[in-house]
């Protein structure tokens, strides 16, 4: 494989999944926000709340678009740039994607339209079931994205078969109900529901520090923190970690980022602060707070958590055992019928992945010397120091919208959000959590190399047969149309906030249209 | 456990569900994709523009999950012909994707501002949107139905050998345009029963009747060109619909003439055909007459004519290679497992019918003619 067919793939592989997610966390938790704010309309009746949901709406509505249009590309960048990928593990990936399809982006796309343009073609309670009905369909993507996510992090319920020369499903309810998964999905849209929390705070304060729509912003801000903190206790506490023991790539995860260079004795300690250093394996300036690593990661304090050498180790004993299954396979596309061979792959099957790294190093791993086995070894070590710095930022993050929220959820009876200094501060953070987000992805998805599939199929191995002025050309032309598309999008955003929820105050709307002009709501 | 349908069977199903997704794609997105083409010229006044607009707003995200699920299902049921086919078309899967990128940013964002300057270059975004993709896509029946530049190797990593330029030939620009003239008469049926009387309707008749008659020029013209040109693969040697997943095991020849051997084994597959040809002189018939539901009903019969010809024809074929027939993905060596299959039929079962019944729902809410008064009046329309 050429490297750098296999770098830019997971260069625009990363722009664009991490641009489409800029746009999906507000979507999920805005959604449910705008199912709350409607709700309340509803049971009281009070056209506030009919305006406060058709202007965060109207917002929703600007996000959720490019949210879509740049899903378009996820569908079909699997196929596009990982195509020995798609064909390795499509038999597994592929389902949770088409249920997707099927069974929410149908669900939330079909009802937005109907969301948006039915408001005085449905009763007050059908509308709120298809506002209602929009949220459960973009929150269920996350589900079934995260199952098809989780199972590249830890890939249950399938087994390789020779005759396919792919991975096939052996057991769908563990791909279902993969505890990686779960974990991934909570964390997921809890996050999304702190983005979005912090979004309407953050706006509706902006209005509350130039004294205009007061009335909205009021009411926003007291869903806002609510849901805010409810969401924010919810992506700390239930944050993925709780899969990280389960698979050698997620114990290699965790010992990266934590930069443990070598097995503690139970329960390890967590380290708050550290240089790490990857050529000489050790941290420095470390600060470590006893036994809490340990809890965290065994929910015991006799559960061991392993360190990178150890790991390293054990992937060398792992790369030798993939070689004898290599062999089989390579006898059997000779001899479908080869019995001998059959025999010696079943025992050894579970690390056929592990062979395949050697192929970075070596075209044949039958072939392969010690040193190149060891080098592949070291191979599976992610980069420590990007890991240990991302965990923290997006961690510190974390704790810092639940000291966010528990403050606002305090003024919200104390002073009913009258302090500018706390305003200002609403305003200041509406970038946070997209940047504890994006860090979260790059922590997930760095931290599983250099695997495409831990343990099945290593990411080198897994591109299309592409050249690199093809996917220069993508790059680029990626590039260029999301930037001007989030450059128009920003200046909406930006636009409908400074015009308000307009359409409450009558005299506001028809100010400075002379004659007939049409104001569209959208 | 035990799964009640062999695999062959699944497969033939699986076969029989790509179609219906894709035919459900081209009926419904494609009174978007034609609406979409045809924006700069179906209204000359802002005002006219957005009637033909807002006559999809509600209802294009919901038709593009056909599309969306299209890219799944592949993937989910054939992962080879997703992994094959999407690297392969490598560049033309990129003018396709971000033609259909810009088309729902056009829809949201063009009523912002009432700007013309704004407003005009958004309905050129929507052009590209409806033209360029409907192009494309039928540039690429047209090379699979010639075969494609690929060949696999012993692990079944695929190469391709081809352009984006080489993609273009006049064979496949015929099949491009004949897709562009199909949409563009759907399209213009579905603006016929979604517009008020007007000069807008007016318009969509006449470019109806005129995309109609094309759609009836290319598509008998195409036939021809399969009948009589170097076209078709053929399946040689025993061939085991229940085996493995591996187009290795299988020996493909390329076979002139071969593209119509389906008609003479099962002659009731002519029926695709026909549906095609009488199709757009039903909608043209529709047109003439004014009636709106028979012109819409030809256009409809005749996109699902014209795609089920073009799949009946292949069967099992699905995408062969030209320059090593020996890696052509058909029905029988590019499905996912038994097992696969059998799970997302049993999926596909249970929501496919929720929701084609809440789409209709939806539909019916949002039912009947957009006039000019709801779009100087209504204040949630684009």
């Amino acid at each position: 494989m050429d490297m750098a067919v296999v770098e830019l793939s997971r260069l625009q592989f990363a722009l664009t999944a991490m641009y489409h997610f800029l746009f999906v966390p507000l979507t999920l938790g805005l959604s449910f926000l705008l199912v709350i704010m409607e709700s309340i309309y509803v049971m009281t009746g009070r056209e506030i709340w009919r305006v406060i949901t058709r202007f965060w709406g109207k917002l929703f509505g600007i996000n959720f678009v490019l949210g879509v249009a740049t899903g378009i590309t996820m569908e079909f960048e699997f196929g596009t740039n990982w195509a020995y990928y798609s064909h390795y593990v499509g038999d597994i990936f592929g389902a949770p994607l088409a249920i997707e399809g099927l069974m929410a982006f149908f669900l939330e796309a079909t009802f937005v339209g109907l969301m948006f343009f039915g408001w005085d073609k449905l009763s007050k309670v059908a509308h709120l079931a298809v506002t209602f009905l929009v949220a459960l369909g973009s929150n269920l993507s996350a589900l079934w994205i995260l199952i098809a996510n989780g199972w590249m992090q830890n890939p249950v319920g399938a087994r390789f078969n020779p005759e396919t020369m792919r991975m096939e499903v052996t057991d769908f309810y563990s791909v279902l109900f993969n505890p990686v998964a779960q974990a991934k999905f909570v964390h997921t849209v809890s996050a999304g529901y702190v983005a979005a929390s912090v979004f309407v705070m953050g706006v509706s304060a902006y209005y509350l520090l130039k004294g205009k729509w007061t009335n909205v912003a009021r009411r926003s801000m007291m869903v806002a923190s609510a849901f805010g903190l409810a969401s924010s206790l919810s992506v700390v506490v239930l944050g993925d970690e709780s899969g990280y023991a389960l698979t050698d790539n997620q114990r290699m995860k965790l010992a990266a980022i934590e930069a443990m260079w070598h097995t503690e004795e139970a329960p390890a300690g967590l380290s708050i602060f550290g240089i790490p250093d990857m050529a000489a394996q050790e941290t420095r300036f470390e600060v470590k707070v006893p036994y809490v690593l340990g809890l965290i990661s065994t929910r015991s304090l006799t559960g061991e958590v392993m360190g990178i050498n150890e790991l390293v180790l054990k992937a060398d004993e792992r790369i030798r055992s993939g070689i004898v299954a290599y062999d089989a396979v390579e006898k059997l596309k000779v001899h479908r019928t080869d019995m001998a061979a059959r025999e010696q792959f079943e025992r050894h099957k579970a690390d056929l992945g592990y062979a395949m790294l050697l192929k970075r190093h070596v075209a044949d791993p039958r072939s392969a010397s010690d040193q190149q086995i060891l080098l592949a070894a070291k191979d599976t070590i992610p980069n420590v120091p990007v890991m240990f710095w991302l965990f923290r930022i997006m961690a510190g993050l974390g704790f810092f919208f639940i000291g966010f929220f528990a403050l606002a959820f305090y003024c919200a009876s104390a002073c009913k959000f009258s302090k500018p200094w706390f305003l200002k501060i609403a305003v200041a953070i509406i970038p946070l959590p997209w940047i504890a987000i994006e860090f979260g992805w790059m922590l997930a998805e760095i931290g599983r190399q250099p695997w495409a599939v831990e343990g099945v199929l290593p990411t080198f191995l897994a591109a299309s047969s592409l050249t690199v002025g093809q996917i220069w050309t993508t790059i680029i032309g990626f590039t260029l149309l999301y930037g001007t598309l989030a450059v128009i999008e920003v200046r909406l955003m930006i636009a409908t906030i400074r015009k308000g929820p307009v359409e409450h105050h009558e005299p506001e709307m028809s100010r400075g249209s002379a004659g007939y002009a049409p104001l569209p709501a959208e | 456990m035990e799964i009640p349908l062999d695999y062959e069977t699944l497969r033939v199903i699986w076969w029989g569900l790509m179609g219906t997704l894709l035919i459900g794609f081209a009926l419904t997105d494609g009174y978007d994709l034609g609406v979409a083409a045809l924006m700069p010229f179906i209204g000359k006044t802002d005002e006219e523009r957005r009637m033909a607009i807002n006559a999809i707003a509600p209802h294009w995200e919901g038709h593009q999950v056909w599309f969306i699920l299209g890219g799944g299902a592949i993937f989910a049921a054939w992962p080879f012909v997703y992994a094959v086919s999407f690297s392969g078309f490598y560049l033309a899967m990129f003018l396709v994707l971000s033609a259909l990128i810009l088309r729902p940013v056009a829809f949201k964002y063009r009523s912002k501002h009432s700007d013309a300057g704004w407003r005009n270059r958004w309905d050129w975004a929507l052009f590209i949107g409806g033209f360029v993709p409907a192009l494309v896509f039928g540039v690429a029946v047209g090379n699979v139905l010639q075969g494609a530049p690929f060949r696999l190797d012993s692990d079944l990593r695929s190469f391709y050998e081809g352009s984006l330029l080489g993609l273009f030939s006049p064979f496949a620009l015929m099949t491009g345009l004949l897709s562009v003239a199909m949409v563009v008469m759907h399209g213009a049926g579905f603006l016929s029963v979604k517009i008020e009387q007007g000069p807008v309707l007016d318009r969509a008749r006449r470019i109806g009747s005129v995309a109609a008659i094309a759609s009836v020029i290319l598509f008998a013209a195409g036939g021809l060109w399969v009948a009589n040109g170097a076209m078709g693969f053929r399946l040689e040697g025993a061939v085991d619909p229940n085996g493995p997943s591996n187009p290795l095991f299988i020996k493909t020849v390329a076979a002139p003439g071969a593209w119509l051997d389906n008609y003479g084994r099962y002659p009731w597959m002519v029926i695709a055909p026909v549906l095609g040809l009488v199709g757009p002189l039903v909608a043209l018939l529709g047109i003439r007459r004014r009636s709106h539901v028979l012109n819409l009903a030809g256009s409809s019969l005749a996109t699902v004519g014209i795609i089920a010809t073009v799949g009946l024809s292949m069967f099992p074929f699905i995408l062969p290679s030209s320059i090593n027939p020996q890696s052509s993905l058909t029905a029988w060596n590019a499905s996912s497992s038994h097992l696969t299959l059998w799970i997302m039929l049993i999926v596909t079962v249970i929501f496919l019918p929720l929701v084609l019944t809440y789409t209709a729902w939806v539909m019916k809410v949002l039912f009947g003619r957009i006039s000019l008064r709801d779009v100087r009046t209504n204040p949630d329309f684009y």
